[in-house]
């Protein structure tokens, strides 16, 4: 009995239950959870270093209430959405177009890869040197993190549509024009949801170290002065923060996947 | 009308890795209006190439495919295609995906809503209209898929191998089903396959291809009376048919498969 729910639950792609795969989930976190505990009041790892879940509390708390942690919050989503909006608004659409048109590649393709290998880290000093240290240059570092690696995948997503499909389609009757708008577009669209998801994961990680390394504002800026001033309470805070919006962001992206690409999850 | 005819059509590849491969070399035939013809020949001798040049979305390297006397000179949506694989378009519902083609022109909505819901139900889809393709077995993708290229009224129907996938109670059950929609709306039909039962249950005519390059090396006028039902296949004439058939396949497949001399 016990064999055979052990070998259903490690059958590869095999689906399990919906509460057996909620409670894995909220078990792995209440065991994080519980550890922290114990490394923490047992005094086995000192609070300077490793700070306990009630001084954590009390410093969100202390950051809520003055208003810090909100401003400091709004700042670095309104950098990254605008970073990312205008990257993806513009990479989408080129992006399929380099997949599947041999001159948009042939043009494109040279400075994409080039580009794509240059860490943007490496272009900060530069970015501050040009445009200083505030929203804008918060915006460009994401931009110029995330375009490029986006362009590569949507381009990939759009090189694998099924020929045949547009074959179909030109049977069917379509134009050139109509086969573009009606077939490759949509057949991009799973995959472009994934690689923004992904993206968006990145687009984080740029922005945090663009606030740590110059900035006046925002969720990466908070954590260093944290640093600075020996809180390593309100590093957490900013750390579990960033962890928590990131988590609410993919969620968003999975629901808009099963809202806006109902044929991606029905089964 | 739908007269499709093959004029000393060849098609050569050229690929750097292989040379240049003659797929196709100087066919002629021709398919008379509302005939249902069909091609067998060896793997790789070209019967897909010809479906291509003829839906015109490949070009011949001389000689002409031609429709009612027009030359094709590119896809359009007079030759509708079956393909072997189920080239549905995931993200539409059955029926979008049938209305496809007529939504392409101007037709009105509520024409292209009825011609629609006239071709789901014709291959017995109803029930399935709003699924996605992703839940459909492959028998029922190939329906919609004809079902797909029917509703946009072709003159000419290109069909490769697209029962090829199936198992064989659903591709009997196929075969009556195209027979019987084909018996109805008279279009001419272009069908392939390597499967001689299929061939002669289906065809008024069958080519045989030889092996690469491919030619046209018989033809058997399929005198076998329509309505054709699936016991046919047991009778003496059609037995006979498929004995000749197997003979000038045989010794084309052995070429194909000789490369390596045990
Ligand atoms: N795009 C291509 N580039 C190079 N060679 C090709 C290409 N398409 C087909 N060929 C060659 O042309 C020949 C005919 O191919 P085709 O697909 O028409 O065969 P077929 O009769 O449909 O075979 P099958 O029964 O296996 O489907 C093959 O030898 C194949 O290698
Ligand atoms: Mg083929």
């Amino acid at each position: 009995m016990a064999a055979g729910l052990l070998s259903r639950l490690f059958t590869p792609k095999r689906p399990i239950a919906k509460n057996i795969e909620i409670g894995i989930g909220v078990t792995v976190a209440m065991s994080l959870f519980v550890a922290w505990c114990l490394l923490t009041y047992t005094g086995l790892v000192s609070a300077s270093f490793l700070p306990a879940p009630d001084a954590v509390g009390a410093a969100f708390v202390e950051k809520l209430s003055d208003g810090s942690l909100l401003r400091h919050t709004r700042i670095s989503l309104y950098e990254i959405y605008t970073g990312f909006f205008l990257s993806s608004l513009i990479a989408v659409p080129l992006g399929i177009f380099m997949g599947s048109f041999r001159i948009v590649a042939a043009t494109i393709e040279p400075i994409v890869n080039f580009m794509r290998y240059l860490p943007v880290t490496a272009l900060i000093p530069l970015l501050i040197l040009w445009i200083g240290i505030g929203f804008e240059e918060k915006v460009a570092v994401i931009f110029l993190g995330v375009f490029f690696q986006q362009i590569v995948l949507i381009a990939d997503v759009s090189a694998q549509v099924h020929e045949d499909l547009f074959k179909a389609s030109y049977t069917l009757g379509a134009t050139r024009r109509q086969v573009v708008t009606r077939v490759l577009v949509p057949a991009t669209m799973p995959g472009v949801m994934d690689t923004l998801r992904i993206t968006m994961g990145w687009a984080w990680t740029f922005l945090v170290v663009a606030e740590l390394v110059a900035s006046s504002s925002g969720l990466g800026y908070m954590i260093l002065q944290a640093m600075r001033g020996l809180h390593p309470a309100t590093i957490f805070v900013g750390i579990l923060v960033i962890g928590f919006l990131g988590l609410v962001t993919d969620l968003a992206f999975k629901y808009a996947k099963a809202l806006l690409l109902p044929w991606t999850t029905v089964r | 009308m739908g007269r499709v005819s093959i004029e000393q059509v060849s098609l050569e590849f050229r690929t750097r890795r292989t040379g240049t491969i003659v797929a196709l070399d100087s066919l002629s035939f021709e398919v008379p209006d509302k005939q249902f013809a069909v091609i067998v020949g060896p793997s790789g001798c070209g019967k897909s190439s010809l479906l291509t040049l003829v839906a015109g979305l490949n070009e011949t390297t001389s000689g002409y495919c031609k429709v009612d006397g027009r030359t094709v000179s590119g896809p359009g949506a007079d030759r509708g295609m079956v393909f072997q694989s189920y080239s549905l378009f995931p993200w539409l519902t059955v029926r979008k995906n049938v209305e496809f083609g007529p939504s392409l022109r101007n037709l009105s909505a509520r024409e292209r809503i009825e011609r629609a819901r006239h071709y789901v139900d014709a291959v017995g889809l109803g029930d399935f209209e709003d699924a996605y393709p992703v839940q459909l077995s492959g028998g029922m993708q190939q329906r919609v898929a004809l079902a797909r290229v029917l509703a946009n009224d072709p003159e000419v129907l290109l069909m490769d191998e697209p029962f090829g996938a199936l198992d064989n109670q659903t591709r009997t059950h196929m075969q009556g089903l195209l027979l019987g929609i084909w018996e109805r709306e008279q279009k001419t039909v272009l069908f392939v396959t390597h499967d001689i039962d299929e061939a002669l249950f289906l065809g008024d005519v069958v080519y045989v291809m030889s092996a690469r390059p491919g030619r046209i090396i018989d033809t058997i006028d399929v005198g076998l009376a329509r309505p054709r039902r699936y016991d046919i296949v047991t009778s003496d004439s059609f037995v006979d048919y498929k004995r000749r058939i197997m003979a000038r396949l045989h010794s084309e497949v052995e070429k194909t498969m000789n490369v390596m001399p045990l």
